[in-house]
């Protein structure tokens, strides 16, 4: 099936229209190739869901933090560090046994930069932009994520300058592990509320 | 504006499909784009979301993630008179021609960018503590029934509906081009408001689920509880 959101009808050109883009901007004095060049690497090194991956870490192990998380998302993932572009006001959401949080720009493809680094294709896809809100628990179980009736789902569509993260649940049989050996546990689509995270055994 | 970016609730869009594996980006050019739109200095005026929704339809369906980026950052560009569409086209030409082309660099870029001094619209504003939120949590309000031609950030699924305030986020600026009739300030008390899955899709819901959106003030008015019908 043809990919929506990546077609290569045009590819050529669009490459083609950028070079001549930065070009002309360069000549102009707006940008110098460098600053692009940093940008991209920014985000290529730097921004990513590994940051996200150490919030939640801190937050499983420290329930001070997890509260401030959880009241003022901004402040608390500025402690480690973590701010900037896309991500001005983040707030987060608690998944736990009963609530499933997940969350979706309908009217573009907003996403919290800062703790996820860009968004993945899927995320910006026609499919989900239009279809999670209507029908959360058939998109979801497209991610292999079967949710009983018993635990409610909320879709957080977000349409303002508010940034959402999820807070995945802790897999159980992980009661054991450091914050350091927690990180590698937390998924990207897992903050997205795509997912939830197994426990290490499964 | 009531366009094809406003896609939540439509059908015929198919399955989810995810990339294994996925790269950060598809293309060497989708980096240059990224950057750009970062880091320019220039305002793109009426917004960079604007020029997307203002796209033709069947452009913007069939156009990727930074292809959109790419045709908003030249329209801000052209429409702030930082370059013209002449200029764009001449250089586009030039490249095909000559893929080799070597292209002035200006000598002094910080001097230029210094003078546009790049645009920080702050959307909390705390010189606006006045304002006072009319809803609290736990109220009903009901999103309007508004087709603003310009931007807007109020979805066509929600309009008209019923819902609750969860939570009171302060002060944010209305992204909204023109504001809604009755509103006198573009910053405006912005909330969680949740609607039941029931209320936006009706019988036709999956479950007993909810929905959530950021609504600005003016988005709304009150409604009736459930024990006041």
């Amino acid at each position: 099936m043809k990919r929506q959101d990546e077609p290569d009808r045009s590819e050529s050109d669009a490459a083609l229209r950028t070079r001549a883009l930065e070009s002309l901007l360069v000549e102009k004095g707006l940008l110098a190739t460098d600053t692009i060049n940093k940008v991209v690497e920014k985000y290529e090194k730097d921004v990513g869901p590994l940051n996200g991956a150490r919030v939640v870490a801190r937050a499983w192990s420290d329930p001070d933090y997890k509260r401030r998380l959880l009241a003022n998302g901004t402040a608390a993932i500025a402690e480690l560090g973590f701010a900037g572009r896309e991500g001005a006001e983040i707030v987060v959401l608690e998944n736990t046994s009963t609530v499933h949080n997940v969350v979706v720009c309908t009217l573009c493809s907003c996403y919290p930069w800062p703790v996820l680094g860009l968004p993945p294709g899927w995320y910006k896809s026609y499919a989900y932009r239009s279809r999670l809100v209507r029908e959360p628990r058939a998109v979801l179980r497209e991610f292999d994520l079967h949710l009983p009736d018993s635990v409610e789902v909320r879709v957080w569509d977000s349409n303002s300058d508010l940034r959402y993260m999820v807070l995945p649940e802790r897999p159980e049989g992980t009661e054991d592990l450091t914050e350091e050996a927690l990180v590698p546990l937390v998924t990207r689509d897992a903050m997205i509320g795509a997912a939830r995270i197994d426990s290490p055994s499964e | 504006m009531d366009g094809i970016h406003d896609m939540g609730g439509m059908h015929g869009f198919g399955p989810i499909i995810r990339e294994e594996n996925e790269p950060l980006f598809h293309h060497e050019w989708e980096k240059r784009v990224l950057g750009m739109g970062v880091a320019i200095p220039v305002p793109v005026p009426g917004g960079s979301r604007n020029n997307i929704e203002n796209m033709d339809p069947s452009e913007y369906l069939s156009s990727s993630y930074y292809e959109k980026w790419l045709h908003s950052r030249i329209r801000g560009l052209i429409d702030a008179g930082a370059m013209t569409s002449d200029e764009l086209e001449t250089r586009v030409a030039l490249f095909r021609e000559k893929p080799a082309a070597e292209t002035p660099v200006h000598p002094d870029p910080d001097g230029v960018r210094a003078k546009f001094g790049r645009r920080r619209t702050a959307s909390s504003t705390p010189s606006h503590r006045d304002i006072r939120p009319q809803f609290q949590e736990g109220d009903r309000v009901r999103a309007r029934n508004i087709h603003p031609e310009g931007h807007t950030r109020l979805p066509r699924y929600v309009r008209g509906k019923t819902g609750t305030i969860t939570r009171y986020y302060g002060i944010h600026n209305l992204q909204d081009a023109e504001l809604p009739a009755g509103c006198v300030r573009r910053e405006q008390p912005l909330y969680a408001v949740r609607f039941e899955s029931r209320e936006l899709w009706g019988e036709s819901a999956e479950a007993e689920d909810a929905v959530y959106l950021d609504m600005w003030e003016g988005y709304l008015t009150p409604a009736q509880s459930d024990t006041e019908k």
